[in-house]
């Protein structure tokens, strides 16, 4: 049993298709890619994943579940968890908070044990509180821990994100641009710190890359999309050959990876 | 002086049995001259109003402007127990019992605002509120039986300083412990970002669901608290002005506050008494207020921030559990 299984997902916003068909297989442990030019439908499928989209046509299973009509929240509770392209944190709340967040669904306590304060409700939110100090340390987030996430340099954020994405102890963790404004050494570090997570919390990853550096390094295999089709798939050696992926990316005679990268 | 969160907690309780304890006997004892016992009285009413209507529009972000209509439903239902259902001997061992019932059915009425929060939010959530307001107005109007527009009478006066005291600090606790927990992350994440909320792993509906529920009920029994003060109520004391007044005391005292709400609520009862002289006019000091606010102030007093006292007290202790103590 595969930990993701994605069958013939179609995705229309009116008339325009923006995914078509797609089909994808994830086992346990793996790290993929999914790449493809501007609006080829990539963040979308992740959004028909993460339940934030109806699904119309297709399957989604997740570790022999079909997931394909649950709501987000419950998705999520499963073992999903994602980022997003664009940072998306909880502005006005703190750091802590943001991250103590992403462990909500693993609060096992009612709102009567939060009036009545309960041995339950102390035992369960100091244990999250714990774990959320654990992360904040774990990303160097420790002395931001009580402002306010809007406070936080660029990068904070996205590691913020990272740590509220990983308190919940998910199976699949989705990527989305992670690598998005980084500059070359920022980008060594990313790669660095998602091997790194995918070990400590045993993992599997999907990212979605437009830095080619990020996703030749990290991904074991890679799926190319453009305009909602899956034009290509194999390894990212194989990939960055491709006639299909070159012409998608850059005409004709393009070079995908840029000088002096490899 | 630093002093230690069980000492903090002696210290809130200590001063809220003070407090309980003054409210009974200080208009006793004949020290405090009525007007400004009743004064109080309104200014606590507002107060629970005002809280509870923080919840959903500070807290939340969301923008409920029909909050009159949960504190009709909850002056209505109060009454109607005490003059028609129970034993005028037990009305008064019963009236905490009566106000958790109005409060009950003004929660009741709050799943009607809850249902469409769950489609819509904003400007078009906004407009259901004011429906909902505008409906309970009408139908009170309407139903011959409960007065209509002469409004309903007969309540003997309950409401005393102890308990609305009494109501303040419940509804204060209660609140303070819903927004220091899981469920309180949890509605201000829908306000800072609902989509980001749910995926997450925050349930919102069900988030929406008890916001409503517990923001109607305090309201429902303030409803009832300021039915046993007057000792009579029309629909017009539940209307879309009554609202407007709730809003002005949210955002002067400030959003996401409780101690924003308890200031908002005693400036505004007590700045409307000290401007009545100027007659008819007063009522253009609240909507004023409103649009002075918005432009210069929109956060309020307290927008965001609390008084260490009413805050989360538990951080502290965690952060020497980090740093070792050095923190």
């Amino acid at each position: 049993m595969s930990l993701l299984e994605i069958t013939d997902l179609s995705h229309n916003f009116g008339g325009l298709r923006a995914v078509s068909e797609f089909s994808l297989k994830v086992e346990a442990g793996e790290l993929a890619g999914l790449i493809g030019p501007n609006g080829a439908g990539k963040t979308t499928i992740f959004n028909l994943i993460t339940g934030l989209f109806k699904v119309s046509r297709g399957t989604i299973m997740f570790q022999g579940e079909d997931i394909t009509r649950w709501p987000s929240h419950r998705i999520s509770a499963a073992g999903i968890a994602r980022t997003f392209q664009n940072i998306r944190l909880f502005k006005e709340l703190s750091v802590l908070d943001n991250v103590r967040l992403g462990a909500y669904a693993r609060h096992g306590y009612g709102l009567l044990d939060a009036v009545g304060r309960s041995g339950k409700f102390k035992q369960e939110e100091e244990r999250q509180r714990q774990r959320a100090y654990e992360l904040l340390a774990r990303f160097h987030l420790t002395p931001y821990a009580e402002m306010p996430a809007w406070n936080l340099p660029y990068g904070e954020q996205r590691r913020v994100e990272m740590a509220r994405a990983l308190i919940s102890g998910p199976r699949l963790l989705l990527l989305d641009e992670p690598a998005a404004g980084m500059n070359q050494s920022e980008a060594q570090d990313l790669i660095r710190v998602i091997r790194e997570i995918k070990e400590e919390f045993s993992l599997t990853i999907i990212l979605i890359e437009h830095q080619m550096r990020v996703v030749m390094n990290l991904c074991q295999w890679v799926k190319v999309l453009d305009f909602g089709e899956t034009i290509a798939a194999g390894q990212p050696r194989e990939i960055h050959q491709h006639p299909a992926v070159l012409a998608a990316y850059l005409g004709k005679d393009g070079a995908l990876v840029e000088e002096g990268s490899q | 002086m630093a002093i230690s969160d069980t000492q903090r907690k002696l210290l809130i309780a200590l001063a809220a049995l003070l407090l309980l304890a003054l409210a009974w006997a200080l208009p006793a004892s004949g020290l405090l001259n009525p007007y400004v016992v009743q004064i109080l009285m309104y200014v606590g009413i507002n107060m629970i109003l005002t809280l509870s209507l923080n919840l959903v529009n500070g807290y939340m972000g969301e923008f409920s402007v029909g909050h009159a209509g949960f504190m009709g439903i909850g002056a209505y239902a109060a009454s109607i127990l005490t003059v028609w259902v129970l034993p005028k001997a037990w009305a008064a061992w019963a009236f905490p019992a009566v106000l958790v019932a109005g409060g009950l059915a003004a929660a009741v009425a709050g799943l009607v605002v809850a249902f469409p929060s769950f489609r819509t939010r904003g400007d078009y959530l906004a407009i259901v509120t004011l429906a909902f307001n505008m409906i309970v107005k009408s139908v009170l109007e309407n139903l011959e039986v409960l007065g209509g527009p002469r409004g309903f009478l007969g309540m003997p006066r309950l409401t005393d300083l102890f308990w609305v005291t009494a109501w303040v600090l419940i509804t204060l606790l209660v609140l303070r412990r819903v927004i220091n927990s899981n469920f309180g992350r949890g509605i201000m994440a829908v306000r800072e970002d609902e989509v980001a909320a749910n995926l997450t792993g925050v349930d919102t509906r069900r988030i929406k669901l008890y916001a409503f529920l517990i923001s109607a009920f305090f309201a429902g029994v303030a409803g009832g608290l300021f039915a046993h003060l007057l000792q009579f109520i029309n629909p017009r004391s539940f209307s879309i002005l009554k609202s407007t007044d709730m809003l002005v005391m949210v955002y002067l005292g400030g959003v996401g506050s409780l101690t924003g709400s308890l200031l908002g609520a005693a400036i505004f009862t007590i700045l409307l008494e000290v401007l009545r002289p100027l007659g008819l006019w007063r009522w253009v000091v609240g909507p004023l207020l409103l649009v002075l606010l918005m432009i210069f102030r929109p956060r309020g007093i307290m927008g965001f921030r609390e008084w260490k006292w009413l805050g989360e007290g538990s951080l502290r202790g965690l952060r020497n559990y980090v740093t070792g103590g050095k923190g």
